[in-house]
């Protein structure tokens, strides 16, 4: 593979270790593109952007997220395989995350 | 993995105090808010790259600014100091003064009040600085060896490529840098929050291991109390969801080194090795946030010794730094391709194919020509950012440096 190609035909789907329930999306995925996880293949419901993160299968509110092998925050609600994983469904287990929309320690449209 | 053979023979100014500087740099300092401008104007007039802005801002005495100045003037890339002072500021400049006196370097101070105003003062810097640099150029450059080294690395404007490209590649460089004898230091225990226990395991001494924890436990508590953690609105849109996420892609510029010990700026690594650069201050919240921007990371790891900086970004951050050269490693690719001008390295390739080790091995060579004299991205964009706010430091305690 060389480096020049912009990983058009690499996998868009990258898993970072065997244990986790998250892939990263090596390049921007758009809606409805079919990808191979697993050795399924399945649609990805919306569109989701370079270094993002994708249930790998379906996670259930307080499921740990594991990445990299270690865990990075707690679900509050469930998703399925496909959907995207950022803070509008995962929280920090330390401190809360801060967005450019925060007031009075919530980021809006989390309140 | 040796030196290597591809990377040009690096060399180094000699200093008293045995250390070698990759640059041979005149910092010129003000040390109240109100010698700023007059000391940016000497810098600006002397029209010369190699002459360098740094200071402290504040009029109240502070125990680790004077420190940090001290470290930061008698750093090996500094080859001469100029200090200007307004006259009534409380910064100990007499202190300071003596202090670069002692390591050899010439030192001058200038007090605008003494000296009678800002015209006056600029004429007496200028010729000053002119008559400093004339006594660098006689200075010739020695060979110098990766064990004689000091890097630093840092991460400004990470996103979900970070620990997945460029953190991991700096990692590797670290690595090598370290079994080359070098010393490696990284940072921001705020931004380890979440990896305590994995990096405890890596100390070389259980006891130290106990330190590490306790000093993340230390960021999170203030950072708590502060109400945010370190964790920037173009971290969420570049897919990082929470601290202990990018805790962990941060952590990966660790490398797999041992950890040798548990610094505080200021603090020189005695020896090579693997070091974690405490950065929050100890006691109560006090002055504001442990580091407002990514340039009061950097100063502190200049003040430790770092001969140069290795900058991961996702985003894209375009600063380098005062004293000390800045090294841009980009980890995503669309970035890299809007901002290379800004960037040395495009580790955002490893999402498009290459290799991690090669990338590595890239920055492992890049380190070694810029400190053969090789100009960074940043440094020749003449980005010399520079910040130094009030902090308070205890002493690091015995089991911190336990190989010394």
């Amino acid at each position: 593979m060389s480096s020049q190609d912009n990983g058009t035909r690499l996998p868009p789907l990258l898993l970072l270790h065997p244990d986790d329930n998250i892939v990263v999306a090596r390049r921007d995925i758009v809606a409805g593109e079919r990808v191979e996880l697993d050795g399924e293949s399945f649609t990805i419901p919306a569109a989701v952007e370079l270094g993002h993160k994708l249930a790998r299968r379906p996670l259930e509110p307080d499921t740990r997220v594991l990445k990299y092998g270690a865990p990075i925050g707690s679900m509050k609600t469930r998703v399925e395989r496909g959907e995207h994983v950022h803070l509008h469904n995962l929280k920090s287990d330390y401190i809360p995350s801060t967005t450019r929309e925060w007031t009075e320690g919530q980021p809006e449209g989390l309140r | 993995m040796n030196s290597g053979t591809t990377a040009p023979a690096m060399r180094g100014y000699l200093r008293k105090d045995g250390r070698k500087g990759i640059r041979n740099v005149v910092a010129v300092a003000y040390l109240v808010e109100c010698a700023h401008h007059v000391s940016r104007l000497i810098v600006q007039k002397s029209g010369a790259d190699d002459v360098h802005l740094i200071g402290f801002p504040g009029c109240y005495p502070n125990k680790y600014a004077l420190e940090m100045m001290k470290r930061l003037c008698t750093h090996p890339n500094v080859g001469a100091v100029l200090l200007v002072s307004l006259g009534c500021e409380s910064f100990n400049r007499e202190e300071l003064r003596r202090t670069v006196a002692a390591s050899g370097r010439p030192v001058d101070l200038l007090v605008i009040q003494q000296a009678g105003g800002t015209t006056r003062t600029l004429n007496a810097g200028l010729e000053r600085v002119a008559r400093m640099r004339a006594e660098l150029a006689k200075h010739q450059p020695v060979p110098m060896a990766l064990n004689e080294l000091v890097v630093g690395t840092v991460c400004g404007g990470s996103d979900g490529t970070s620990g997945i490209t460029a953190n991991p590649a700096v990692g590797r460089c670290f690595d090598w840098l370290i079994e080359n004898d070098a010393a490696c230091i990284f940072e921001e225990t705020g931004e380890l929050i979440g990896c305590e226990r994995i990096m405890a395991s890596r100390a070389i001494t259980p006891e130290l291991g106990v330190e590490i924890e306790a000093c993340v436990e230390k960021a999170a508590n203030y950072y708590r109390i502060m109400g945010y953690g370190s964790f920037a609105p173009g971290n969420a849109e570049g897919g990082l969801t929470t601290l202990e996420e990018k805790s962990m892609g941060a952590y990966s510029k660790s490398g797999s080194s041992p950890i040798s010990g548990l610094i505080k700026p200021g603090d020189i690594p005695p020896r090579g090795g693997l070091y974690l650069l405490d950065v929050v201050p100890d006691g109560e919240p006090r002055f504001g946030f442990p580091n407002i921007s990514d340039n009061a990371e950097i100063v502190e790891l200049i003040a430790c010794g770092s001969h140069l900086i290795l900058f991961t970004t996702g985003r894209g951050s375009v600063v380098g730094s005062a004293i000390s050269p800045v090294i841009k490693v980009c980890a995503n690719p669309d970035t890299y391709d809007r901002m290379s001008d800004d960037m040395d390295v495009n580790a955002g390739r490893i999402l498009r194919g290459a290799e991690l080790d090669e990338v590595g091995r890239e920055i492992f060579d890049l380190v070694q020509g810029i400190a053969s004299g090789n100009l960074s991205k940043s440094e020749a964009l003449g980005h010399q950012e520079f910040i130094l706010t009030y902090k308070q430091f205890e002493p690091i305690g015995p089991a911190c440096l336990p190989a010394a």
